[in-house]
C-alpha cells in the first residue's frame, strides 16, 4: 500500500476523533455525478473564479488603489514623465517591473472574460433543457444573481487601472448614475465622493472588487454547490435513466479524477491564453484623463448588451416635465431594460410553474423540442440579447463590413424589435417539426432510403425500427395537457374565485402546450407497427407468388 | 423483421404522459479493461504527462530567474511579446495542462468506467419531521409569549424597524450634496482660452477655417493642483472650431463667436464622454461612445444619435491684448443631464 494512501488513512482516523468525518465520507464519497459534456459549463465558471481568487491575490500585492497623481519612471518608455494616477502606474509596475506580474494580469482578465462567458452559456443549458424546474428554482435564482453581480465585478476590475478606456466607462456610468430620477444627482455625489471623477472612486471600487463582492460571490457559489450537492444533479432522458434515479460515476475516483482534472485544463488553458494573447493592454491608452477619448471604445463584452441599447435608443428627453429633467434616452435603455430582463430572467421557473401547473419535482431533463416555447422564448431572449451586443460595437462593426454607422443603428432599432419574434415563431415551429419526426421514428421507423420495386410495379420504402437507446430518449417527453380556463361559475351558480388569473393561465398555458405534438401512446405504437408488419408479410407474399427472390431488409 | 423493441415498451407499460423505462443498456469493456498491455500503455502514458508536468515548472523556475522583465520577442504576425510573459507563461500553462489531461485520461483508461445507478428520495423533509419541525417552533413561540404579550411584539417590531437607521445615516458623509456645482465650471469672464496641450494662449489667427483645437481655461492646472483631482478639467473642457462666417446657420447666443471661431463644451451631452471626432466639410462633431452627432454649424444641435441636447456654446470675445477669452461661464449646465436641471 502506498504510503500516501497510508497517511490519509491516519490522518482521517484521527480527524474523526474530533469531527464526524466518516460518516459524512461514507455517504459522499461514492456520490453518483451523471456524465455530459454540457455539465462542464458550470464547472468552467467554478475554475474560472478561483483563478480569479488565487491571481487577485497576487494583483492587491503591487496594486495601489489611488488616484494620486504621481509621475511615470517605470520601464515602459512611450510613457515615462507623464502625470498619471497612482493605480494606473501601479498596473503598469505590475505589466512592466514585476516579474510575470503581467502574466497574471492576463490570466486575471482571461479568467474574468471566461467566468462571465461560462456562466452566461451553462445558464442556456439550464435554461433549454429545464433543470431550472422544481425542486431547483432556488439554484437558478443563486445562479442568475451571479451573473449579475459578476457583471459589476468584472466592470469594476475593468475601472480598476484608471487607464483612458475604462476611465470612459467610468464616465458613461456616472452619466447613467445621473440619469435615475429624484435619487441620481445624489448618487452620484456620493459614489464619487463629490463631483465627477473626484479622488474617492478608486479607492472605494477597489474595496468593492476585492472585499464585498467576492464575498458575496464566493458565499453565492457555495449554497450553489450545496444545492447541487444535495438535489443530486439532473440527467438526460436515456435507457436505464428516470426521474428516479441518477446514473453515472462516483464522485471518488472518477470524478475526483475527471472534474480535479479540469480544473488544470481550464487553468492552464487561461495561462497558455494569457502567454500568447494580449488582452486588455492599459499601457496603450494611456492615463485617464477626463477630456480625452479613444475612438473605437469598447467595454467588456458582458456590459456590451447595455452599450448597444444606449448608442441605439433614440434621443428621448423631458427637458422639464413636472418641473424635473427625465433622461429616457438613458433610463429606458440602462436602468429599465436591464432591469426587467433580469426580473423576467430570475422570474421564469415561477411563471413557467404555474403556467404548466405542475408541481412534481423534476430531475430528468427536458429536450429542448419537447418545450417548444420555452425554448422559441429562449431563443428570443438570445436574439434580443445579440442584436444589442453587435450594436454595441456598432462603430467597429460599420467601418470592418464598409457599412453606414446611422443606417446600421437604425437597423438595431427596427430589428431589435422586429427580429426576435420572428426567431420566435420559427423555433417554435422547428421544434414542433423535431416532435413531430419524433412521434413519426417511433410509429414507422426510420427511412432506409431503400427503395423496392415490387413485382406488380408497386414501390415501397423499407423503414427500418429505430434503437432501444433511441427510443428511451424519444418516449421519456412527457405530455403537458394545456389546462382549461374553469367554468365562470360552479354547479351552484357560485362564481369562481380568481376566474380571470386562471383564464389568464388556461391561455397562456394553450399558448405554451396547445400545439405539441403528443407522444404516441402503446396502443397507437402498437397499430402501427401491426400495420407495418402485415405490410411487409404481404410484401413477401407477393414476392414469393411471383418466384422472386425476398431481400434480406424485409426478412431481417 | 421481428418486434423485439415492442416487448420492451410492453412490459414497462405507457401510461399517458409518464416515463417509459428501458433497461440500463449492457456495459462494454474497453479494450484497457481485456488486455493488460493496453493498460500498461496507458499507465506509461498517464506518468508522462505527469512527468512532463514537472518539468515544464522546473523550466518556469528556471526561466523565472534567467530571463529579464525587459527583454522583448517578436513572433512576425503574432506581434511583439514581452519575453518573460511568454515564456513563463508557456511553462506555466503546459505544466498546468499536463497535469488536467494525465488526470482524466487516467480516469477515462484505468478507473471503472461501469455506470452507477444511485436512487432519488423526494428533495423535501418526511412529514413526521416537518410535524416536529412545527411542534418544536410552536412551543418556542408558546414559551416566548410573543402572541400574546402584544406590547412586547410590537415594541420589539418598532425597535428593529429603527435599528438600521444608523447604517443609512452614517452614509451621508460619503460625499458632500451636490449643490449647484453641476451647473458651474471654472469658466468666467475674461477667462483666456489656451491650447490643451501646450498651455499657449490663442489668438483668433492662429486658427485656420477648418481647424478644431481642444482648449481649456488658462487657469485650469492651477485650480487642479489646489484641488487635487481632475473636476475641474471634466467640465470645463472645450473645443474651438474655426469656419467661414457665412457657414454658420445660428448660433446660441447672439455674438457669442469671434469671426466664424465657435467654442463648444467638449463633454457630450448625452453621457459625458469627451468629443473630438469632427468633419470638417459638414462642421458635424461625432462622439466616439455613442455616436451622438452635432451640427456647429447649426447652434451645436443634435443631428444623430441619442444625445438628447445641443452642445452647450462658450461665449467668447477677444480682449485687448488680442487675445480669445470667455464673455462669461456657460449659460447651462455642460455634460449628461440630471434630475435638477430643468
Amino acid at each position: 500500500m502506498s504510503t500516501v494512501v497510508e497517511g490519509v488513512g491516519k490522518a482521517i482516523g484521527r480527524a474523526d476523533d474530533r469531527a464526524p468525518i466518516s460518516s459524512l465520507l461514507k455517504d459522499n464519497l461514492r456520490k453518483v455525478f451523471p456524465d455530459h459534456w454540457s455539465f462542464m459549463l458550470g464547472e468552467i465558471a467554478l475554475y474560472s473564479f478561483i483563478i480569479l481568487l488565487l491571481t487577485g491575490v497576487y494583483l492587491t500585492i503591487w496594486y495601489q488603489p489611488s488616484m494620486q497623481e504621481v509621475i511615470y519612471h517605470g520601464s515602459y518608455q512611450p510613457l515615462v514623465g507623464i502625470p498619471m494616477s497612482e493605480a494606473y502606474s501601479s498596473t503598469l509596475h505590475i505589466s512592466f517591473d514585476v516579474r510575470g506580474g503581467l502574466l497574471i494580469r492576463q490570466i486575471h482578465h482571461w479568467a474574468a472574460l471566461f467566468f462571465m462567458a461560462a456562466m452566461v452559456v451553462h445558464m442556456f443549458r439550464i435554461f433549454f433543457t429545464g433543470a431550472f424546474r422544481k425542486p431547483r428554482e432556488f439554484n437558478w435564482v443563486i445562479g442568475g444573481s451571479m451573473i449579475l453581480i459578476g457583471l459589476l465585478e468584472g466592470f469594476a476590475g475593468y475601472s480598476l487601472p484608471d487607464d483612458l478606456l475604462s476611465g470612459v466607462g467610468v464616465r458613461i456610468v456616472a452619466g447613467i448614475i445621473e440619469s435615475i430620477p429624484v435619487v441620481g444627482t445624489y448618487l452620484l455625489f456620493f459614489i464619487f465622493g463629490g463631483e465627477y471623477p473626484g479622488h474617492d472612486f478608486i479607492p472605494r471600487l477597489y474595496t468593492f472588487h476585492v472585499l464585498l463582492v467576492p464575498a458575496i460571490l464566493l458565499a453565492s457559489v457555495g449554497l450553489h454547490l450545496v444545492l447541487i450537492f444535495y438535489h443530486k444533479h439532473t440527467q438526460y432522458p436515456g435507457p436505464g435513466r428516470t426521474n428516479d434515479n441518477v446514473v453515472g460515476f462516483p464522485l471518488f475516483p472518477v470524478y475526483t479524477a475527471k472534474a480535479g482534472g479540469f480544473f488544470f485544463i481550464v487553468f492552464g488553458v487561461t495561462v497558455l491564453m494569457a502567454a500568447l494573447v494580449t488582452i486588455n493592454p492599459i499601457w496603450a491608452y494611456g492615463p485617464y484623463v477626463p477630456d480625452q477619448v479613444t475612438a473605437g471604445s469598447q467595454p467588456d463584452w458582458y456590459i456590451g448588451f447595455v452599450d448597444g441599447a444606449l448608442r441605439a435608443f433614440p434621443n428621448w428627453e423631458s427637458e422639464d416635465f413636472l418641473g424635473h429633467t427625465w433622461s429616457w434616452n438613458i433610463l429606458i435603455p440602462c436602468v429599465l431594460m436591464p432591469g426587467i430582463l433580469v426580473t423576467l430572467l430570475l422570474a421564469y421557473p415561477f411563471l413557467e410553474a404555474w403556467i404548466t401547473g405542475d408541481t412534481r419535482e423534476h430531475h430528468l431533463l427536458d429536450r429542448p423540442r419537447n418545450a417548444a416555447t420555452r425554448t422559441a422564448l429562449g431563443a428570443t431572449a438570445i436574439t434580443f440579447y445579440g442584436i444589442l451586443v453587435i450594436n454595441g460595437a456598432n462603430d467597429i462593426v460599420a467601418q470592418a463590413f464598409n457599412l453606414s454607422l446611422n443606417q446600421l443603428t437604425w437597423f438595431t432599432r427596427i430589428g431589435v424589435f422586429v427580429i426576435p419574434p420572428l426567431v420566435f415563431i420559427a423555433t417554435r415551429r422547428f421544434c414542433l417539426g423535431l416532435q413531430r419526426r419524433d412521434r413519426d421514428l417511433l410509429m414507422h421507423g426510420r427511412e432506409s432510403g431503400q427503395i423496392l420495386r415490387l413485382p406488380h410495379g408497386e414501390f415501397i420504402e423499407i423503414h427500418t425500427p429505430i434503437s432501444d437507446d433511441e427510443k428511451a430518449v424519444i418516449l421519456a417527453k412527457r405530455d403537458i395537457p394545456p389546462i382549461e380556463a374553469p367554468p365562470a361559475t360552479d354547479e351552484n351558480g357560485v362564481a369562481t374565485p380568481g376566474l380571470r388569473a386562471k383564464k389568464w393561465r388556461a391561455k397562456l398555458s394553450q399558448a405554451y402546450f396547445g400545439e405539441n405534438v403528443k407522444r404516441p401512446t402503446l396502443a397507437e405504437i402498437e397499430a402501427a407497427e401491426h400495420h407495418h408488419h402485415d405490410e411487409v408479410a404481404h410484401e413477401i407474399d407477393v414476392l414469393h407468388d411471383a418466384g422472386a427472390p425476398v431481400p434480406s431488409e424485409l426478412t431481417d | 423483421m421481428s418486434n423485439d423493441h415492442k416487448t420492451d415498451v410492453a412490459t414497462t407499460g405507457i401510461v399517458e404522459g409518464e416515463i417509459v423505462e428501458f433497461p440500463l443498456p449492457p456495459h462494454h469493456h474497453r479494450l484497457t479493461d481485456t488486455d493488460p498491455r493496453a493498460a500498461r500503455r496507458a499507465e506509461r502514458q498517464v506518468s508522462t504527462m505527469f512527468v512532463l508536468s514537472g518539468v515544464c515548472i522546473i523550466a518556469f523556475v528556471a526561466a523565472y530567474v534567467a530571463i529579464p522583465e525587459t527583454s522583448y520577442i517578436n513572433l512576425g504576425p503574432v506581434g511583439t511579446l514581452q519575453t518573460s510573459n511568454l515564456v513563463l507563461g508557456l511553462t506555466f500553462g503546459l505544466g498546468t495542462l499536463l497535469i488536467g489531461i494525465a488526470a482524466i485520461h487516467w480516469a477515462k483508461k484505468l478507473m471503472s468506467d461501469e455506470e452507477i445507478v444511485d436512487y432519488r428520495h423526494p428533495v423535501g423533509s418526511p412529514q413526521e419531521d416537518r410535524d416536529a419541525a412545527k411542534a418544536a417552533f410552536d412551543a418556542g413561540v408558546a414559551e416566548s409569549g410573543f402572541v400574546e404579550r402584544k406590547m412586547v411584539r410590537r415594541t420589539l417590531l418598532g425597535a428593529l424597524a429603527l435599528f438600521p437607521l444608523p447604517l443609512i445615516v452614517m452614509l451621508k458623509d460619503m460625499g458632500p450634496l451636490p449643490g449647484d456645482s453641476l451647473r458651474h465650471t471654472i469658466w468666467r469672464k475674461g477667462s483666456r482660452i489656451v491650447i490643451d496641450v501646450t498651455g499657449q494662449p490663442l489668438r483668433p489667427e492662429d486658427m485656420q477655417v477648418g481647424s478644431l483645437v481642444s482648449a481649456s481655461p488658462e487657469d485650469l492646472n492651477e485650480i487642479q493642483e489646489a484641488a487635487g483631482d481632475q473636476n475641474a478639467r471634466a467640465k470645463a473642457s472645450i473645443i474651438l472650431v474655426r469656419m467661414k462666417p457665412s457657414d454658420i446657420v445660428s448660433e446660441q447666443g447672439d455674438g457669442w463667436s469671434w469671426n466664424g471661431i465657435l467654442a463648444f463644451s467638449k463633454i457630450c451631452t448625452h453621457v459625458g464622454c469627451p468629443i473630438a471626432l469632427y468633419q470638417q466639410r459638414t462642421h458635424h462633431l461625432l462622439c466616439p461612445c455613442h455616436q451622438s452627432t452635432f451640427d456647429l454649424a447649426d447652434s451645436g444641435k443634435v443631428v444623430f444619435g441619442p444625445a438628447a441636447r445641443a452642445m452647450p456654446q462658450l461665449p467668447i470675445t477677444v480682449d485687448s491684448e488680442g487675445y480669445l477669452v470667455a464673455q462669461s461661464d456657460f449659460q447651462q449646465p455642460v455634460g449628461p443631464s440630471f434630475w435638477e436641471r430643468a
